[in-house]
């Protein structure tokens, strides 16, 4: 097994010095009754890489890449081009192949990023600290709702009808084992009126902007509304490339921003791994979840960098530490990290406008079509169609025309006849046409 | 020697990323769009963002520079204790990136997704079968992630018969990501002792169990590096509590191939794909961590669930849709678990196959406890042999030697290893653990005995200037981490001009 450096003559020695007659002698701990021979496992002999290449590549031939024809999908995950460096960069054995860095003197690398990252994501959303990254936007805003409910020792979260429907129960899932949440109906196109929900017994409101449809949201009134009776607004961001053109939510007064990171630097990977961003006003750092990463001095007085405030993680306090998190996405948080280096200002804002414009573009096209309506009359790169018919059949018929013509709202459990569309710089004017012409004929 | 530059041969200092940017440069090249205002309801962004301006090779320069300050696997013995540091092949790495995996998106129509969806399957097919349960779900995303879901899928089960449990057994030497989710998941963690020979205390087991149990968690093999000789024992007993027995399988890689804990009375367990198949662990994650079911336990798994339908694979993705029996409790995240990390760990399963796995794990054992007998003899092993895939230490052999485990770990530094695991687990003094995983090759092995044996021998023979202070030849000396957290500095702040004229 190409994988295995020992030798037969190896493991007789290696076993002559432990002492042990063979191998099952080692094993001898385990309980008769628990014995599994070789033949107790039903599973194929070991193979080489041309076998096993030639095995997944058909299980990914089965696949409809997002690349392989006109893509207009997003709904929380989004297409966008990762420059060929940052994939080359993150494969080098030294990021790809080393732990979190317990041991700061030969960690610098991985550490340096971290905080060059949690500087970045502070500076994108607005705020004054990041952590080290969380799992993706969905486990964060959960992480998130828990935080606000330790912070301002209330019970109740209220969750937008704007917020991915995905990402509602996932903090369903755990905020209503410490407290309670209210979830306010779907409003598409339209921001809901959650300032009436907020009472003193609420943690925080939970918005996002763009929301689930595309619409981009409002969020100071919201804000003043809830600090006004001492709850929190949590801002949750699943297109974190609107943050170059589009007001962010800590200059919106958020206390606590949440982001999905896949966009910079990640593929979309039928939904994992992606990149959990968590950024907060200072106030409240001692109260955070997962990795923090903090600049200090070696014995030498020179700068570095170490894992800091590990009092609040679960491998010092554990019951009482301020989430379970251990592993997070550190390799998806160093990709993210380097494609915003190669955007810089320059390119990131470019970027955003360059997907707003083609969203423009796009919604320009489609609503022009008879009987589609546009129904987010605001929107960054995402937005939502009314169809005349089921948009969940429509997706379908443009599927068999090679196009991947957005997320049907209904496979999120939303109204059967909106069509939630992404566009982004990987779009080209052709493909914008093609939806155009394919989307007419199937309707 | 002190250089004019400040760096040292292949070994470059280097400033921030905002240190080296400035504006009017990018790494990418875009064309100017001018958007207006119509569809963004006054909310365009007003100031600058604050990133700095790099083009593509100082971008790649900063990073090449940054990865050079790392130790990896890749570059040499990593014997961290409960992590797993085995050698990560790149085949798998070259799979994960096939378009048709990358490029896929998570809300794809279905019958664009098949492949994916089939992928999963034999995923789950792979780690049913190697651990003789039941039932998968694919979807936490790291181990913890895994264990606060088995605890999740526990608490739906004690709902559905009627009952309220409110504590969760663990063991002192767990993990803390044990205590850490049961309590995240709003159970009270209660603790059982360990014996003196590092595993469960029956009687302190027994003592704690009763009618307000939930489930027992257990590591096993345990912190220790030893297989739980009474586990079936500890299943009947905690079944016959009405509680659930929740297996933390961070080191299923002892015994995959050999042991299976659907056969051991295990009920819930989840599998770091990070660790027992080798996707790689990337600073930091991401991991993966699917959990395996009893048939107890099945049916309460959270969405998405896969079915299998007449000719083709579908996710249930809501509680409306789920099928007859199938009472998920919720949600764990969004779309359906760590796909780039299934590819990966599959690729590594079938090129290992039943058999090679099988090989692993014997080697991984075999590998520990030849390191066990041949360092015993000059460092003192607090619980008899023979381990299973670590070599546990404490620090008896260090008394009043000036010198404490921090103190020889570091020194491994110098010498060219990364530190063992220190000060976990908890029920042992200055605990050192060491876990050599299958890859490394005899020659390694015997290098990293002879260097540590040497390296107790010169402490015990008060030779202990090596380790007074060190690493002396790392990238950077110890760190202040009191300062750290004292005064916490957690991003770059741009400097204060007028300090910077003076």
């Amino acid at each position: 097994m190409r994988y295995l450096p020992l030798t037969a003559d190896d493991r007789a020695a290696m076993l002559a010095k432990i002492g042990a007659a063979d191998m099952d002698a080692l094993f001898r701990d385990v309980p008769q009754e628990a014995v599994a021979a070789p033949e107790a496992f039903d599973l194929p002999a070991a193979k080489g890489e041309i076998e096993v290449e030639r095995i997944l590549t058909r299980f990914a031939a089965k696949n409809v890449a997002a690349g392989d024809g006109p893509f207009f999908c997003g709904a929380g995950a989004y297409k966008h081009h990762v420059p060929a460096t940052v994939d080359h960069l993150i494969q080098r054995a030294e990021f790809l192949t080393s732990y979190t860095p317990y041991q700061p003197e030969i960690s610098q690398g991985t550490l340096q990023v971290l905080f060059e990252f949690q500087t970045q994501v502070a500076a994108l959303t607005g705020m004054e600290v990041a952590n080290a990254s969380l799992y993706d936007g969905s486990t964060a805003t959960a992480e998130a709702v828990l935080m606000a409910m330790r912070v301002t020792k209330r019970p109740k979260a209220i969750l937008s009808g704007g917020l991915h429907k995905h990402y509602v129960e996932t903090v369903e899932t755990v905020a209503n084992l410490h407290g309670v949440t209210k979830r306010a109906m779907a409003s598409p196109g339209r921001a809901e009126d959650l300032i009436p929900l907020i009472d003193t017994d609420t943690a925080c409101v939970v918005v996002q902007s763009p929301d689930v449809f595309g619409l981009l949201r409002d969020l100071k009134p919201l804000a003043d509304a809830a600090h006004a009776k001492g709850a929190l607004l949590i801002a949750v961001v699943t297109e974190v490339v609107s943050l170059g053109l589009i007001t962010p939510p800590g200059a919106q007064g958020a206390d606590i921003v949440v982001a999905e990171g896949q966009s910079l630097g990640n593929g979309l990977n039928f939904g994992g791994p992606y990149v959990g961003l968590f950024a907060v006003r200072e106030k409240f750092l001692r109260q955070m979840p997962g990795r923090l990463c903090g600049q200090t001095t070696d014995a030498d007085g020179r700068r570095g960098f170490v894992l800091t405030l590990s009092t609040r993680e679960q491998h010092i306090r554990r019951d009482k530490a301020t989430s379970n998190i251990c592993t997070n996405s550190g390799l998806c948080a160093l990709a993210f990290s380097i494609h915003l280096s190669l955007l810089g200002e320059e390119g990131f804002t470019k970027l955003a406008a360059i997907n707003h414009a083609k969203a423009v573009a796009l919604a320009d096209k489609l609503s022009a079509i008879p009987g589609v309506a546009l129904i987010t009359p605001s929107f960054f790169n995402e937005f939502t169609l009314k169809l005349p018919r089921s948009a969940a059949a429509v997706v379908e018929a443009l599927a068999a025309k090679g196009i991947l013509g957005g997320v049907p709202a209904s496979r999120l459990g939303y109204a059967d006849d909106l069509l939630i569309v992404a566009a982004t710089e990987t779009n080209t004017d052709e493909d914008i046409a093609a939806f155009a012409t394919a989307l007419e004929e199937v309707l | 020697m002190t250089t004019i530059s400040g760096d040292r041969c292949l070994d470059h200092e280097e400033p921030l990323i905002f240190e080296i940017g400035r504006d009017g440069k990018c790494g990418v090249d875009f064309p100017q769009v001018t958007v207006g205002d119509t569809h963004l309801a006054g909310l365009r962004r007003k100031g600058k963002i604050g990133l700095p301006g790099l083009s593509e090779p100082e971008v790649v320069r900063h990073y090449v520079r940054l990865s050079r300050m790392n130790y990896a696997i890749d570059a040499g013995l990593y014997p961290l204790g409960s992590c797993t540091m085995k050698h990560n092949p790149r085949l798998n790495e070259k799979l994960a990136r096939l378009p048709g995996f990358a490029d896929l998106h998570p809300l794809s129509p279905m019958s664009a997704a098949q492949g994916a969806l089939a992928l999963m399957r034999e995923l789950a097919h792979w780690l049913t079968t190697l651990t003789g349960m039941p039932a998968v779900t694919l979807t936490p995303k790291a181990g913890a992630h895994g264990e606060l879901c088995g605890i999740l899928t526990i608490r739906a089960a004690i709902e559905a018969r009627g009952e309220k449990r409110t504590r969760v057994l663990i063991p002192e030497s767990a993990h803390g990501t044990n205590p850490a989710s049961a309590a995240f998941a709003g159970f009270t963690v209660d603790e059982i002792k360990a014996t003196p020979e590092g595993r469960v205390d029956l009687d302190s087991l027994k003592s704690k169990l009763g009618p307000d149990v939930a489930a027992f968690m257990l590591t096993n093999p345990n912190t220790c590096g030893l297989f739980e000789r009474d586990i079936c024992e500890i299943a009947r007993l905690v079944h016959a509590a009405g509680a659930y027995f929740y297996c933390d399988g961070a080191n299923f890689n002892a015994i995959a191939g050999r042991v299976k804990p659907g056969d051991l009375g295990v009920d819930a367990m989840h599998i770091n794909l990070h660790k027992t198949f080798s996707t790689p662990h990337g600073g930091g994650g991401p991991g993966a961590g699917p959990v395996v079911l009893s048939a107890r336990l099945a049916p309460f798994a959270p969405l998405p669930l896969l079915v299998l339908e007449k000719d083709s694979i579908r996710l249930i993705e809501t509680k409306t849709d789920a099928p007859e029996g199938a009472k998920p409790f919720g949600r764990m995240a969004a779309f359906h678990g760590q796909t780039g990390m299934f590819v990966r760990a599959l690729s590594y399963m079938l090129s290992h196959g039943g058999d090679g796995i099988r090989q692993a794990s014997e080697d991984a054992v075999l590998s520990a406890n030849y390191v066990l007998a041949s360092l015993k003899d000059v460092m003192s092993a607090p619980f008899a042999g023979p381990c299973m895939h670590e070599a546990l230490f404490d620090d008896t052999w260090l008394h009043n030697t000036g010198v404490t485990t921090l103190d020889f770990a570091k020194a491994m530094i110098d010498e060219g290893y990364h530190p063992m695991t220190m000060y976990f687990p908890l029920v042992v003094h200055g605990a050192m653990l060491i876990e050599p995983t299958e890859s490394e090759s005899k020659e390694s092995l015997d290098r990293f005995i002879h260097v540590l044996h040497t390296m107790a021998e010169e402490v015990k023979a008060g030779k202990t200037a090596r380790f007074d202070g060190a690493p002396h030849l790392a990238p950077r000396r110890r760190l202040d981490e009191t300062a750290a957290s004292r005064k916490p500095v957690l991003k770059w702040k741009a400097p204060d001009l007028k300090q910077a004229a003076e």
